[in-house]
């Protein structure tokens, strides 16, 4: 317990700090949340859950925290210019785990829509914030959880109402900027009540050239009928440390979208869990990866299907070069009674050297008899016969290999119901595959 | 043209090519005939450089330059195309973005600049033409789900965008039917001017009917045995190779 010990002792010793420059809402949970840590620390590679990553040994170097919420002087319109063409969103930025203050003229949102400093929402509506935060991180079953809850300050909130269409995309990007080692531990709440429907593309960019460890919860409750569409996109550096729990639950009839793409990080673990909790709801979850040297990504993810009728596709694409390690544990529960579930996992690996390496456990539980599922696990090189065939046709086997990594991962990107996303995704993968994607696309500074 | 002396080949360590002299000029059909197991397909496969035969012996050049030096996608810029036995299937790689990929990388090496994609769409048009190409196929990944006959169009449609010098075709009659064959084979007599060179290999005389060969040659146990017009194919036809193996002193 020796990396726990000294986040138990800065959390007794700053508790009032941290709950000062926080909400109640976020600090209702705080002393369960102490509890579990103190009880279960962080996973153990001996739990099944976090075999791939040794999370103690990530939380042990020093970080600085910015409990004391000291202003972090950055304008992200100087710095970021993002430019995902043709498309318009609703553009917002966190900076750390602040929402940043800045005007945002192309940000006008449907009426009843809320979106802003969960901190801020949760003075401004209580009972909302209240009704739904921690309800699905469970803080007894995960110590990364459990973490997030007992340090997160700020974050995200996003709410639509009833009925409600947010016709266009809501973009929001996270800027890690630090001077030193740094931590950031980032909560967000996403509620869409019955019929709503949005969408969400989330940007991950670092900064600066120090180490960041970021924690982040992320909840989405989707009521009846809802549709949703969550794009997370990690574009950060080598020395970056990124632990995201993404929870999930979903009403009758409900419909979201998850997809998450790894495009450069250092070392990523995303857990998603998916609770499929009314009749006729669907999860279209994938992602993809693409890692080289020594980049790390792990991908957790849970699908629960516990009433009837409900649908799940799972597709995880993973390209690894040099000595990068990959890893995809995903397991999907029918419970008993849920019959005529269907549900199908895929997950695709291509190890482009001998070095490279990953790891993949696809686990599917049935108590129901009446169902459809079906799962699938390959780990392979790129083919030969293609890479000779278009040789043959004068190509290079230095571009027939990127051409056929490029038309491995699209199929990923090929999932985004965004068409100016999917183009400019396109292109992204098609500048990190030629190593023109040194940092983050969108920074001005990178670009300097 | 092309001009190969005393080539020796195998794979996995067994010699399948035992000494082939075999010499293609400008404006030549060349038919190569021969039964199963020959070496037909190596002989392919070596001249456009597989990577899993090896040269033992022997020297091509390919208007005068030392083929066997150079690598796989020079061949091909150089001029040398292969129409596979097999295409290959590549799913996600569409056929637009491989072809433009393809054209381009040969008028680079030619010192040309890339087509626009509006030059290169009407290129594809124009090109998709001479064997009756469906445009959704154009659209689709490189042979994917292609049927049989549609492979081998595809395949004539690629010699039709890259305009090689020497075409080798393998065995491009093997499934198709009586129409796609003189689809394709027409296809091929279109492309044919007097510096290009073509080598036809085949089992059957049907596809010689439509390809007029100049000289035919007999491939057996990794050597040519025999050559001479076209004659000799339909020869074969008739007589299959029993008697061939008796001149060489075989028991039959």
């Amino acid at each position: 317990m020796k990396s726990e010990q000294q986040y138990i002792d800065l959390f007794s010793q700053c508790e009032a700090m941290i709950c000062r420059h926080s909400a109640e809402a976020m600090n209702a949970p705080r002393a369960k949340a102490f509890a579990d840590f103190e009880r279960i620390g962080f996973p153990t590679r001996k739990q099944e859950k976090y075999k791939y990553t040794e999370v103690a040994d990530l939380f042990a170097p020093d970080y600085g925290l910015n409990l004391n919420r000291l202003p972090i002087p950055v304008n992200p319109y100087e710095v970021f210019k993002c430019d995902v063409p043709n498309m318009s969103t609703s553009l917002y930025f966190v900076v750390n785990d602040a929402f940043d203050k800045h005007d945002h003229p192309a940000a006008q949102l449907p009426e009843g829509v809320l979106f802003g400093s969960l901190k801020e929402m949760s003075e401004q509506h209580p009972e909302l914030v209240k009704k739904y935060y921690g309800k699905l991180a469970d803080t007894a079953k995960d110590g990364v959880a459990a973490f997030n809850t007992l340090f997160a300050q700020d974050g995200v909130l996003m709410y639509v109402p009833r009925n409600k269409v947010v016709e266009k995309p809501i973009q929001l990007v996270n800027i890690l900027r630090a001077d030193v080692d740094f931590m950031v531990n980032r909560r967000v709440l996403v509620i869409l009540e019955e019929g709503a429907q949005a969408k969400l593309l989330v940007c991950d960019h670092a900064m600066d050239n120090v180490n960041f460890l970021s924690t982040q919860v992320v909840e989405v409750f989707a009521g009846e009928n809802a549709v949703f569409d969550l794009y997370e996109l990690e574009e950060t550096h080598d020395s970056t440390v990124r632990f995201s729990n993404l929870y999930v639950r979903q009403e009758a009839g409900s419909n979201v979208l998850l997809n998450g793409m790894t495009l450069h990080n250092g070392t990523t673990r995303n857990t998603t869990e998916v609770t499929l909790a009314g009749r006729g709801a669907e999860i279209n979850l994938c992602g993809m990866a693409i890692a080289d040297r020594n980049e790390q990504v792990d991908n957790h993810t849970f699908i629960d299907h516990q009433v009837p009728d409900c649908t799940s596709n799972e597709l995880f694409k993973y390209v690894l070069d040099h000595q990068a390690t990959g890893a995809f544990a995903g397991k999907v529960l029918v419970r008993e009674g849920a019959q005529r579930t269907c549900s199908q996992q895929t997950n695709r690996n291509i190890c482009a050297t001998r070095e490279a390496r990953m790891y993949t456990q696809p686990q599917l539980e049935i108590y129901a008899d009446d169902v459809k599922c079906s799962h699938g696990a390959t780990v392979g090189q790129l083919d030969e016969n293609a890479l000779f065939y278009m040789q043959q046709r004068g190509i290079s086997l230095q571009e027939a290999r990127l051409l056929l990594m490029f038309a491995f991962v699209n199929e990923v990107v090929d999932q985004i119901r965004m068409e100016a996303l999917k183009d400019r995704l396109h292109l992204l993968v098609e500048k990190r595959f030629r190593g023109e994607l040194n940092k983050c696309q969108g920074c001005a500074i990178c670009k300097n | 043209m092309l001009e190969i002396k005393d080539l020796h080949a195998s794979i996995n360590g067994k010699e399948i090519l035992k000494g082939i002299d075999l010499t293609v000029n400008a404006g030549e059909v060349h038919a190569i005939m021969g039964p199963n197991g020959s070496g037909k397909s190596t002989l392919s496969n070596v001249l456009v450089g597989h990577p899993a035969y090896e040269v033992t012996k022997g020297t091509v050049r390919f208007d005068g330059k030392n083929l066997l030096e150079m690598e796989p996608a020079e061949r091909s810029h150089a001029g040398l195309f292969l129409s596979f036995q097999y295409p290959v299937e590549i799913p996600g790689v569409s056929m637009v973005n491989f072809m433009r990929a393809a054209v381009n990388e040969k008028r680079k090496y030619e010192g040309l600049p890339a087509l626009t994609a509006g030059e290169f769409l009407k290129l594809m048009r124009q090109k998709r033409g001479i064997v009756e190409l469906d445009s959704k196929l154009a659209n689709r990944s490189v042979n994917e789900g292609f049927s049989g006959g549609e492979k081998k169009r595809n395949e004539i449609f690629q010699m039709a965008m890259l305009e090689p010098k020497l075409s080798i075709l393998d065995e491009t009659d093997s499934g198709l039917d009586i129409d796609a064959l003189r689809v394709v084979a027409e296809g091929v007599n279109k492309l044919k001017t007097p510096q290009t060179s073509c080598i036809v290999i085949t089992h059957y005389q049907r596809l010689l009917d439509y390809i007029k060969p100049d000289i035919v040659h007999v491939l057996y146990k990794g050597r040519i045995v025999k050559t001479a017009g076209p004659e000799l194919a339909l020869e074969l036809e008739e007589r299959g190779y029993d008697w061939i193996k008796k001149e060489l002193g075989e028991e039959v």
